[in-house]
């Protein structure tokens, strides 16, 4: 009534939006509000969009853990991180002495990772990026001409190339397509879906010589395995965690090493 | 809570993390609006609290910490993502996962959709102190700013909404294909 009140500001009102003010001010807040309709206006209706964007959130933070965040597992995937680490790094090691010690004995020059599986990685990121959203073309070529997408794609790349059959993890075929590869080279897409509709891609390119270890890269929620294997570069790519994706990666691997090394026709066709 | 001298700091770190999850993933999916990307990020944030968790000071709050780490991850992961192009920005509207919750308040005006319109720092004041409840000088410390910066970054964001609502359904822009 007499005691004089500080002004009311944008913060008393945002305050007031959030429900955040003491009797006092509150009470100042209301009378001001009352001599201006369109003020009292915007802020209810302020309030009423916080109100409505925690409705919308509500059922998230309902939601029960996924197990892959619990502290526990976590924390076994870090201890079991470390070690694989220094795996990699004893496996290096060795290479290196089996390398240099026995030179061209080895049929198989097995190196580490090294920039051109990283590319093919980067590569089919792209790619699958690219190409996983789409609604209207997400292939080229069907899968109901697989044939004739095979025969398309093994000539074209200069490889025999089977579509492994990923049933077991729930995906089939939707088809592929044919893409600009590195250094001048081609590439081909093969593309899966799940009955959720999840898609899976596999991305295979002429790559350097020689074979790599698995390569694991994750951007976002793409998880991509990769490795080099006769000249050739292999990718599977999906929103899926590292072990899941694993999983369908050794599948495709072992799939894809029946195929004949190349063909007689050679590239261009 | 009372620390009794037979916790582990093992035991200590899991309850007290796992206490935070749900906030923290509705947070990353308020902000990333992809479930999958929104796990990474939690699942990021996490890791980094775990390898971090000796660093953490005894007295501060470990609410404001766990947000500050998931916000920074949310930042690079759409710096990374800005530097791929713009054929990713595709990624943003999933093909078809489209929400239960979201379609049923598209009629009356779907608030979250709109919040998508916003950059970052408007999005992110608005999630930490209205649906987190952090308190005004709790989110000046996750946003690192001061706390007449959050007063009007508040004030602004929710204006920034309340046009894009009024707008109309900004959302529909990119349900279109």
């Amino acid at each position: 009534m007499t005691t004089p009140i500080m002004p009311i500001g944008e913060d008393d009102l945002q305050a007031h939006v959030d429900g955040r003010l003491d009797p006092v001010r509150l009470a100042a807040v209301e009378s001001y509000l009352a001599d201006h309709p369109e003020v009292a206006a915007r802020v209810e209706l302020e309030r009423k969009q916080r109100e409505m964007l925690r409705t919308q959130l509500a059922q998230k933070f309902a939601e029960p853990i996924p197990p892959r965040l619990r502290i526990a597992s976590l924390r076994a995937a870090r201890h079991a991180g470390g070690r694989r680490w220094l795996l990699r790094i004893a496996a290096g090691v060795a290479l290196f002495v089996i390398g240099v010690g026995a030179g061209q004995f080895l049929h198989i020059p097995l190196k580490p990772a090294t920039m051109a599986d990283m590319s093919v990685a980067n590569e089919a990121m792209i790619a699958y990026r690219t190409y996983v959203v789409e609604v209207a073309h997400p292939v080229e070529v069907g899968a109901q001409n697989e044939q004739h997408l095979v025969r398309w794609l093994s000539k074209r790349l200069g490889r025999q190339l089977v579509a492994p059959k990923l049933a077991a993890f729930g995906y089939h075929l939707m088809g592929g397509r044919l893409l600009p590869g590195m250094d001048g080279g081609v590439a081909a897409q093969l593309m899966y879906e799940d009955a959720a509709g999840k898609r899976l891609t596999i991305y295979i390119c002429s790559g350097d010589d020689g074979q790599t270890a698995f390569q694991f890269d994750r951007d976002g929620s793409v998880s991509t395995f990769s490795w080099l294997d006769q000249g050739f570069g292999f990718a599977v790519s999906a929103a899926l965690d590292h072990d899941r994706l694993l999983q369908v990666a050794q599948s495709v691997y072992q799939n894809l090493d029946v195929a004949e090394p190349a063909l007689a026709s050679g590239k261009g066709g | 809570m009372a620390r009794t001298g037979k916790t582990t700091p093992l035991d200590d770190s899991s309850a007290l993390l796992e206490a935070q999850i749900p906030a923290l993933r509705r947070y990353a999916y308020a902000l990333a609006r992809e479930h999958e990307t929104a796990d990474d990020l939690v699942q990021d944030c996490l890791e980094k609290a775990l390898s971090r968790w000796h660093l953490r000071r005894r007295d501060g709050d470990l609410r404001a910490w766990l947000f500050t780490i998931l916000r920074n991850r949310y930042i690079d992961f759409l710096r990374g993502r800005r530097r791929r192009g713009a054929t990713v920005q595709l990624e943003d509207a999933p093909p078809q996962p489209v929400h239960a919750s979201q379609e049923r308040h598209v009629e009356i005006g779907d608030v979250l959709g709109a919040l998508d319109q916003l950059p970052e720092e408007q999005r992110s004041v608005i999630l930490l102190v209205g649906i987190e409840d952090f308190s005004y000088e709790e989110a000046a410390k996750v946003l690192n700013v001061p706390l007449g910066t959050v007063m009007s970054r508040l004030s602004r964001a929710r204006q920034k909404l309340r046009q894009v609502l009024e707008a109309g359904r900004p959302c529909l822009l990119w349900r279109v294909k």
